[in-house]
Protein backbone atom coordinates (compact mmCIF):
# COMPACT_ATOMS: atom_id res chain seq x y z
CA UNK A 1 0.00 0.00 0.00
CA UNK A 2 1.80 3.27 -1.34
CA UNK A 3 0.34 6.14 0.76
CA UNK A 4 -1.19 9.36 -1.17
CA UNK A 5 1.03 12.39 -0.40
CA UNK A 6 -2.13 14.42 -0.51
CA UNK A 7 -3.23 12.57 2.75
CA UNK A 8 0.57 12.79 4.44
CA UNK A 9 0.45 16.54 3.37
CA UNK A 10 -3.11 17.41 5.22
CA UNK A 11 -2.37 15.54 8.70
CA UNK A 12 1.43 16.97 8.45
CA UNK A 13 -0.33 19.95 8.57
CA UNK A 14 -2.48 19.64 11.30
CA UNK A 15 0.39 17.67 12.96
CA UNK A 16 2.94 21.15 12.50
CA UNK A 17 -0.25 23.30 14.08
CA UNK A 18 -0.05 20.94 16.91
CA UNK A 19 3.15 21.08 17.76
CA UNK A 20 2.80 25.06 17.57
CA UNK A 21 0.34 25.03 19.64
CA UNK A 22 2.08 23.34 22.02
CA UNK A 23 4.79 25.81 21.61
CA UNK A 24 3.25 28.73 22.07
CA UNK A 25 0.48 27.88 24.71
CA UNK A 26 -0.02 30.15 27.66
CA UNK A 27 -2.06 27.12 29.68
CA UNK A 28 -0.21 23.87 30.95
CA UNK A 29 -3.37 22.08 30.04
CA UNK A 30 -4.17 23.65 26.51
CA UNK A 31 -0.41 22.41 25.83
CA UNK A 32 -0.97 19.08 27.04
CA UNK A 33 -4.01 18.33 24.56
CA UNK A 34 -2.48 19.59 21.82
CA UNK A 35 0.62 17.22 22.14
CA UNK A 36 -2.61 14.39 22.30
CA UNK A 37 -3.62 15.82 18.85
CA UNK A 38 0.09 15.93 17.65
CA UNK A 39 0.22 12.07 19.05
CA UNK A 40 -3.17 11.05 17.97
CA UNK A 41 -2.15 12.54 13.96
CA UNK A 42 0.89 10.36 14.42
CA UNK A 43 -0.84 7.33 14.96
CA UNK A 44 -2.61 8.00 11.40
CA UNK A 45 0.12 7.93 9.70
CA UNK A 46 1.17 5.62 11.23
CA UNK A 47 -1.57 3.19 9.57
CA UNK A 48 -0.79 4.61 6.51
CA UNK A 49 3.12 3.70 6.73
CA UNK A 50 1.86 0.12 6.76
CA UNK A 51 2.36 -0.03 10.91
CA UNK A 52 -0.45 -0.86 12.56
CA UNK A 53 0.74 -2.64 15.38
CA UNK A 54 2.87 0.69 16.56
CA UNK A 55 -0.37 3.12 15.47
CA UNK A 56 -2.15 1.35 17.92
CA UNK A 57 0.72 1.42 20.68
CA UNK A 58 1.03 5.15 20.48
CA UNK A 59 -2.80 5.96 21.25
CA UNK A 60 -3.17 3.43 23.80
CA UNK A 61 0.79 4.61 25.25
CA UNK A 62 1.20 8.05 24.27
CA UNK A 63 -1.87 9.71 23.90
CA UNK A 64 -3.21 7.48 26.74
CA UNK A 65 -1.28 6.83 29.56
CA UNK A 66 1.77 9.26 29.22
CA UNK A 67 -0.55 12.09 28.41
CA UNK A 68 -2.86 11.23 31.51
CA UNK A 69 0.05 10.98 33.76
CA UNK A 70 1.21 14.60 32.27
CA UNK A 71 -2.42 16.10 32.46
CA UNK A 72 -2.51 14.58 36.28
CA UNK A 73 0.75 16.13 37.69
CA UNK A 74 -0.50 19.77 36.27
CA UNK A 75 -3.87 19.55 37.76
CA UNK A 76 -2.15 18.11 41.03
CA UNK A 77 0.67 20.85 40.82
CA UNK A 78 -2.38 23.67 40.03
CA UNK A 79 0.74 25.02 37.72
CA UNK A 80 -1.44 25.21 34.66
CA UNK A 81 -1.30 29.00 33.95
CA UNK A 82 2.52 29.91 33.13
CA UNK A 83 3.26 33.25 32.94
CA UNK A 84 6.24 34.59 30.63
CA UNK A 85 8.48 35.74 33.19
CA UNK A 86 11.17 37.83 32.26
CA UNK A 87 14.89 36.88 31.41
CA UNK A 88 17.40 36.22 34.27
CA UNK A 89 20.35 39.02 33.86
CA UNK A 90 22.77 38.86 31.07
CA UNK A 91 20.99 36.21 29.10
CA UNK A 92 19.15 38.55 26.76
CA UNK A 93 21.30 37.27 23.96
CA UNK A 94 20.02 33.53 24.20
CA UNK A 95 16.21 33.58 22.84
CA UNK A 96 17.49 34.95 19.35
CA UNK A 97 21.04 32.84 19.09
CA UNK A 98 18.63 29.42 19.87
CA UNK A 99 16.15 30.34 17.29
CA UNK A 100 19.01 30.68 15.20
CA UNK A 101 20.61 27.84 16.05
CA UNK A 102 17.07 25.73 15.23
CA UNK A 103 16.87 27.59 11.96
CA UNK A 104 20.31 25.90 11.06
CA UNK A 105 19.71 22.83 12.37
CA UNK A 106 16.53 22.55 10.20
CA UNK A 107 18.85 23.93 7.25
CA UNK A 108 21.30 21.16 7.79
CA UNK A 109 18.28 18.50 8.12
CA UNK A 110 16.82 19.31 4.71
CA UNK A 111 20.01 19.40 3.00
CA UNK A 112 21.25 16.13 4.40
CA UNK A 113 17.52 14.32 3.42
CA UNK A 114 17.70 16.04 -0.61
CA UNK A 115 21.10 15.64 -0.56
CA UNK A 116 21.89 11.87 0.30
CA UNK A 117 18.85 10.43 -1.37
CA UNK A 118 18.65 6.59 -1.10
CA UNK A 119 18.46 4.53 -4.25
CA UNK A 120 14.51 3.02 -5.08
CA UNK A 121 14.04 -0.46 -3.86
CA UNK A 122 11.11 -2.43 -5.48
CA UNK A 123 10.61 -4.40 -2.25
CA UNK A 124 7.68 -6.05 -0.93
CA UNK A 125 6.64 -4.64 2.31
CA UNK A 126 6.57 -7.12 4.69
CA UNK A 127 4.02 -8.14 7.25
CA UNK A 128 3.78 -5.87 9.68
CA UNK A 129 0.73 -7.29 11.76
CA UNK A 130 1.40 -7.77 15.98
CA UNK A 131 1.91 -11.75 14.92
CA UNK A 132 5.21 -10.92 12.86
CA UNK A 133 5.77 -8.04 15.42
CA UNK A 134 5.52 -10.21 18.22
CA UNK A 135 7.68 -12.86 17.06
CA UNK A 136 10.52 -10.26 16.44
CA UNK A 137 10.09 -8.67 19.60
CA UNK A 138 10.76 -12.24 21.34
CA UNK A 139 12.79 -13.27 18.62
CA UNK A 140 16.08 -11.84 17.43
CA UNK A 141 15.02 -8.53 20.17
CA UNK A 142 14.23 -10.76 23.12
CA UNK A 143 17.57 -9.45 25.37
CA UNK A 144 16.69 -5.90 24.24
CA UNK A 145 13.08 -6.63 25.34
CA UNK A 146 14.12 -7.80 28.80
CA UNK A 147 16.71 -4.82 29.54
CA UNK A 148 13.27 -2.89 28.50
CA UNK A 149 11.40 -4.73 31.54
CA UNK A 150 14.37 -3.98 33.75
CA UNK A 151 14.10 -0.31 33.01
CA UNK A 152 10.63 -0.17 33.71
CA UNK A 153 10.58 -1.61 37.29
CA UNK A 154 13.79 0.92 37.61
CA UNK A 155 11.65 3.53 36.65
CA UNK A 156 8.61 2.48 38.44
CA UNK A 157 11.02 2.01 41.61
CA UNK A 158 12.74 5.68 40.91
CA UNK A 159 9.03 6.95 40.90
CA UNK A 160 7.94 6.19 44.69
CA UNK A 161 11.20 6.93 46.14
CA UNK A 162 11.06 10.47 44.44
CA UNK A 163 7.78 11.41 45.37
CA UNK A 164 7.56 9.37 49.20
CA UNK A 165 6.87 11.70 52.04
CA UNK A 166 9.86 11.94 54.40
CA UNK B 1 8.53 14.45 -3.55
CA UNK B 2 8.22 10.58 -2.83
CA UNK B 3 6.40 9.88 0.68
CA UNK B 4 9.25 9.10 2.65
CA UNK B 5 10.84 12.21 2.03
CA UNK B 6 7.42 13.92 3.14
CA UNK B 7 7.57 12.34 6.32
CA UNK B 8 11.09 12.63 7.13
CA UNK B 9 10.36 16.01 6.88
CA UNK B 10 7.91 16.48 8.78
CA UNK B 11 9.78 14.23 11.62
CA UNK B 12 12.31 16.72 10.75
CA UNK B 13 10.47 20.14 11.64
CA UNK B 14 8.40 18.68 14.74
CA UNK B 15 11.90 17.80 16.14
CA UNK B 16 13.08 21.25 15.39
CA UNK B 17 9.14 22.79 17.30
CA UNK B 18 10.48 20.19 20.27
CA UNK B 19 14.00 22.33 20.24
CA UNK B 20 12.52 25.55 20.22
CA UNK B 21 10.39 24.50 23.09
CA UNK B 22 13.45 23.35 25.10
CA UNK B 23 15.44 26.21 24.58
CA UNK B 24 12.67 28.84 24.84
CA UNK B 25 9.91 27.73 27.49
CA UNK B 26 10.86 28.43 31.23
CA UNK B 27 8.57 25.81 32.21
CA UNK B 28 9.65 22.23 32.83
CA UNK B 29 6.72 20.80 32.29
CA UNK B 30 6.35 22.21 28.66
CA UNK B 31 10.05 21.49 28.31
CA UNK B 32 9.11 17.86 29.13
CA UNK B 33 6.27 17.54 26.28
CA UNK B 34 8.99 19.25 24.18
CA UNK B 35 11.40 16.36 25.09
CA UNK B 36 8.13 13.95 24.30
CA UNK B 37 7.43 15.71 20.64
CA UNK B 38 11.24 15.08 19.87
CA UNK B 39 11.18 11.98 20.69
CA UNK B 40 7.78 11.70 18.42
CA UNK B 41 9.50 13.14 15.51
CA UNK B 42 12.38 10.25 15.86
CA UNK B 43 9.91 7.70 15.90
CA UNK B 44 8.44 8.85 12.65
CA UNK B 45 11.40 8.96 11.00
CA UNK B 46 11.79 5.27 12.11
CA UNK B 47 8.48 4.35 10.85
CA UNK B 48 9.06 6.22 7.36
CA UNK B 49 12.26 4.44 6.83
CA UNK B 50 11.04 1.44 7.76
CA UNK B 51 8.31 1.62 5.65
CA UNK B 52 10.41 2.96 2.98
CA UNK B 53 13.31 -0.38 3.22
CA UNK B 54 10.23 -2.60 3.83
CA UNK B 55 12.05 -4.03 7.30
CA UNK B 56 10.28 -4.54 10.44
CA UNK B 57 13.12 -3.77 12.49
CA UNK B 58 12.30 -0.33 12.45
CA UNK B 59 9.10 -0.35 13.86
CA UNK B 60 10.50 -2.88 17.07
CA UNK B 61 12.63 0.31 17.74
CA UNK B 62 9.89 2.38 17.94
CA UNK B 63 8.21 -0.03 20.60
CA UNK B 64 11.35 0.18 22.31
CA UNK B 65 11.77 4.16 22.24
CA UNK B 66 7.59 4.22 23.56
CA UNK B 67 9.10 2.04 26.54
CA UNK B 68 12.27 4.15 27.45
CA UNK B 69 9.91 7.26 26.63
CA UNK B 70 7.42 6.02 29.40
CA UNK B 71 10.12 5.23 32.03
CA UNK B 72 11.58 8.92 31.33
CA UNK B 73 8.26 10.34 32.11
CA UNK B 74 7.54 8.87 35.27
CA UNK B 75 11.03 9.39 36.68
CA UNK B 76 10.68 12.74 35.10
CA UNK B 77 7.45 13.61 36.60
CA UNK B 78 8.17 12.61 39.58
CA UNK B 79 11.42 14.87 40.24
CA UNK B 80 9.19 17.98 38.84
CA UNK B 81 6.55 16.80 41.70
CA UNK B 82 9.58 16.69 44.03
CA UNK B 83 10.92 20.17 42.93
CA UNK B 84 7.46 21.72 43.34
CA UNK B 85 7.61 20.65 46.69
CA UNK B 86 10.16 22.82 47.68
CA UNK B 87 10.12 25.60 45.44
CA UNK B 88 6.59 26.29 44.74
CA UNK B 89 7.17 26.43 40.59
CA UNK B 90 8.31 24.75 37.98
CA UNK B 91 9.72 27.72 36.44
CA UNK B 92 13.35 26.64 35.83
CA UNK B 93 14.68 30.10 35.81
CA UNK B 94 13.76 29.22 39.63
CA UNK B 95 16.14 26.32 40.11
CA UNK B 96 19.55 28.29 40.72
CA UNK B 97 20.50 26.03 43.60
CA UNK B 98 23.70 24.90 41.75
CA UNK B 99 24.52 28.31 40.71
CA UNK B 100 28.81 28.45 41.19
Amino acid sequence: MNPDLPILVLLGAVSIASALGLLLSRNAIYAALFLVLNFGVGAVIYLLLNAPFIAVVQVSVYAGAIMVLFVFVIMLLGAERLSPGENPPGTSFQRPLAIALSGLLMGLAIYVLFARQPPAVAAPPPDSSPLAVGLSLFGPYVFPFEVVSVLLLVAMVGAVVLTRNR
Amino acid sequence: MDSTTFVVLLSSVLFIIGVLGVLLRRSALLIFMSVELMLNAANLAFVAYAHRWAQLDGQIFVFFVMAVAAAEVAVGLALIVTIFRTKRSTNVDDLAALRG
